[in-house]
């Protein structure tokens, strides 16, 4: 511990004697015309490239019959929203580790973001963080009134100091690392699929 | 100083291209298609340039009062239960790491994606020690499957095919050497990772962004490997430059809309994911390292490379580096970024790779944060000349050079011997492959039977007009 300290005050030593001159101030970010698009459409576009799917349904038991039809052969679905009962509770989950035989995860996000279509999660929303990355797929409700333009109004949203985990998920897992090829499924979640069900 | 000898860039660059007529066309093509993606999404937004100028900004800003910015973080990150390590260097946070890992006992690690700890060259660090280290971004798995560092800041494994991953594969983790469908092989990797993510002690990430006011570190990836190895295991350490502050959350704003779009051409990563501080029932660590970074600071030439958000896109718009692959440039970091990065840590090992470059000044029109990466190449090379780091050739003919073109007269005498004698030259002294390596891919040009100053002394001089004579 006193070694690091040494380290601490060695660094910031050195950083305080070369620090640039002179000093640059801090510039504003100003407010960003918006697109005039409805944003509900840019967002299920850009989801769409993204590799994830949007549905409009009508009610709980709509959501529910909708699921049933995407994941057929779904066995142990886990579910962190009240609207949608699963096969199991995230909240009766207490090891990560018991996450890993999931076939499908069930989250509310809190808000989307329509220039990137990508949805805002916590750890509160998921109960265990795990849900959201061992679910073998994704199904996440949004409420369609809940979607913001751009990140920088993304970023005036989220209380990043009242969770420890916070993730934007633009579609499922992804990777192109084999000769650029895209392949969806990478390490995380293989399909991604977002229900427009308002908040109740 | 060490007694390593100095990379030979062009003998690693000859030996990607010359392996086939596969790889380098391949690596070329991927490349300039994810340049074109970047070009479409940089114009489809209008408030681009001024994105750039604002990140510009902002680094400027954090970099040139980083030590407040650092002790903010700092703070903010211990109040909501981080464990904050300082490590001067790489062998300071490889000690580091592995003193956490040791106190508890872990023997298995699993780690996304890097450059920080690939830097600091960890995984062999933590492997000699007993510790079983399994990189979970694909591209890195590949790379440490066939022992070879990341060519690619984005996509470490750019320069194989898919064929090459078969064969990899099949020698390593026992699939199908026929089977070379990157879906496949990306399949036979996730059913190869799952387990081990599942039986690590301990997750290890980077970090994108690390912001001040909220003690908060943002990790950017596709896979959503950084997020498994963070939910799972019950140990997670995050390694941190410390050029990867920024003041506040809003800035983050700025930094998300153009890291992915001018990297990969997408509007964002399929996961930006942000940790402020330990997830329920985890441990969290964060080690922050200089390693040459406060040093660089105080060099005024060369401190705006500390702005590097890591994108890529200086490497895939560069005509050297797209032809001559990453691990030419035998370095952490390659690329346009790697040659003003890579002499920081060593100007002797790395003297040849500011030359390895056309000056073109794409690299600075690409650069997100206004990096002025070009022309910081042609400043590098006024260092390595100046320490007397000159490649031999270039030794030579530039004092040749030097010489003759400070004496007109000599100039003219050797234009006129030596147009005759280049175009009546056998191919065999002209491509001769030690005497001239550009002859190599290129045919010269036919040179005219007259010099520019002689039609000009002929055709300007009889109008009577002045001309400054030699």
């Amino acid at each position: 511990m006193e070694a690091n300290t040494l380290s601490r005050e060695s660094i910031l030593t050195a950083i305080r004697e070369n620090l640039p001159q002179p000093r640059v101030s801090r510039p504003e970010i100003p407010v960003f015309p918006r697109a005039e698009r409805p944003l509900r459409a840019l967002f299920e576009e850009r989801l769409a490239q993204a590799g994830a799917v949007a549905h409009a349904v009508a009610s709980s038991a709509d959501a529910a019959a909708k699921l049933a039809t995407l994941h057929p052969s779904a066995k142990i679905i886990c579910s962190a929203v009240p609207e949608l009962p699963g096969t199991r509770r995230s909240e009766d989950v207490h090891d990560p580790h018991a996450m890993a035989d999931v076939d499908v995860g069930v989250v509310r996000a809190q808000f989307g973001v329509a220039e990137s279509g990508a949805v805002w999660v916590t750890q509160e929303d998921l109960v265990v963080t795990a849900l959201g990355v061992l679910s073998q797929h994704l199904v996440v409700l949004l409420d369609p009134g809940e979607i913001v333009s751009d990140m920088h109004e993304a970023y005036r949203r989220v209380r990043l100091q009242d969770t420890a985990y916070g993730c934007f998920w633009a579609g499922p897992s992804a990777t192109a690392d084999i000769e650029a090829t895209l392949v969806r499924g990478a390490q995380g979640a293989r399909s991604l699929n977002v229900f427009f069900l308002p908040r109740t | 100083m060490n007694d390593d000898k100095p990379v030979d860039v062009v003998a690693g660059a000859e030996a990607f291209l010359r392996q086939d007529d596969v790889h380098e066309p391949m690596h070329d093509r991927f490349l300039w298609a994810v340049m074109q993606r970047r070009d479409a999404e940089a114009a489809a937004l209008p408030e681009w340039e001024q994105l750039r100028e604002l990140a510009s900004q902002i680094k400027e800003h954090t970099l040139t009062h980083l030590d407040r910015y650092l002790t903010e973080f700092e703070a903010n990150a211990k109040r909501r239960g981080v464990k904050v390590h300082w490590a001067r260097d790489a062998a300071e946070h490889n000690e580091i790491v592995y003193g956490i890992l040791h106190a508890r006992g872990v023997t298995e690690l699993i780690k996304s994606k890097s450059m920080l700890q690939e830097e600091c060259a960890m995984p062999a660090y933590l492997a000699a020690r007993g510790i079983r280290v399994t990189e979970s971004d694909l591209g890195e798995r590949i790379q440490q499957l066939d022992h070879q560092p990341p060519s690619h800041i984005v996509f470490p494994a750019i320069h194989k095919t898919r064929h090459d991953v078969a064969q990899l594969f099949a020698r390593t983790v026992g699939t199908d050497p026929n089977q070379d469908d990157p879906h496949v092989l990306t399949e036979a990797m996730r059913n190869n990772a799952r387990p081990r993510f599942l039986a690590a002690g301990a997750g290890m990430t980077g970090a994108n962004f690390a912001v001040a006011e909220t003690g908060t570190f943002v990790v950017c990836t596709n896979e959503g490997n950084a997020d498994i190895g963070a939910a799972v295991p019950p140990l997670h350490i995050a390694s941190i430059g410390i050029e990867k502050l920024v003041p506040r959350v809003e800035d983050l704003g700025v930094f998300l809309r153009l890291l992915a779009r001018n990297g990969t051409g997408h509007p964002l990563t399929q996961y930006s994911s942000h940790f402020s501080g330990p997830r329920r029932g985890g441990e969290l660590h964060i080690v922050l390292v200089d390693n040459g970074r406060s040093r660089r600071l105080g060099m005024p030439d060369f401190w705006h490379s500390l702005k590097c958000i890591r994108c890529g896109a200086c490497m895939n718009t560069c005509p050297v580096y797209r032809r001559s692959g990453g691990l030419a440039y035998g370095a952490t970091y390659s690329g346009p970024i790697g040659v003003i990065l890579d002499p920081t840590f060593d100007e002797h090992k790395y003297s040849e790779l500011p030359f390895h470059s056309t000056l073109c000044g794409s690299c600075s029109a690409v650069c997100p944060v206004k990096i002025d990466i070009s022309d910081q190449i042609l400043k590098w090379r006024r260092v390595m000349a100046n320490k007397g780091y000159l490649p031999l050739a270039k030794r030579v003919s530039f004092a040749v050079a030097g010489h003759v073109f400070a004496h007109p007269g000599e100039y003219h005498a050797l234009q006129k011997a030596a147009a005759p004698a280049l175009n009546h030259s056998p191919d065999f002294l002209l491509y001769n492959k030690t005497l001239n390596p550009w002859g190599r891919d290129r045919d010269l040009p036919q040179l005219a039977k007259q010099t520019f100053r002689e039609w000009y002394l002929v055709n300007r001089k009889s109008d009577g007009s002045k001309h400054p004579e030699s």
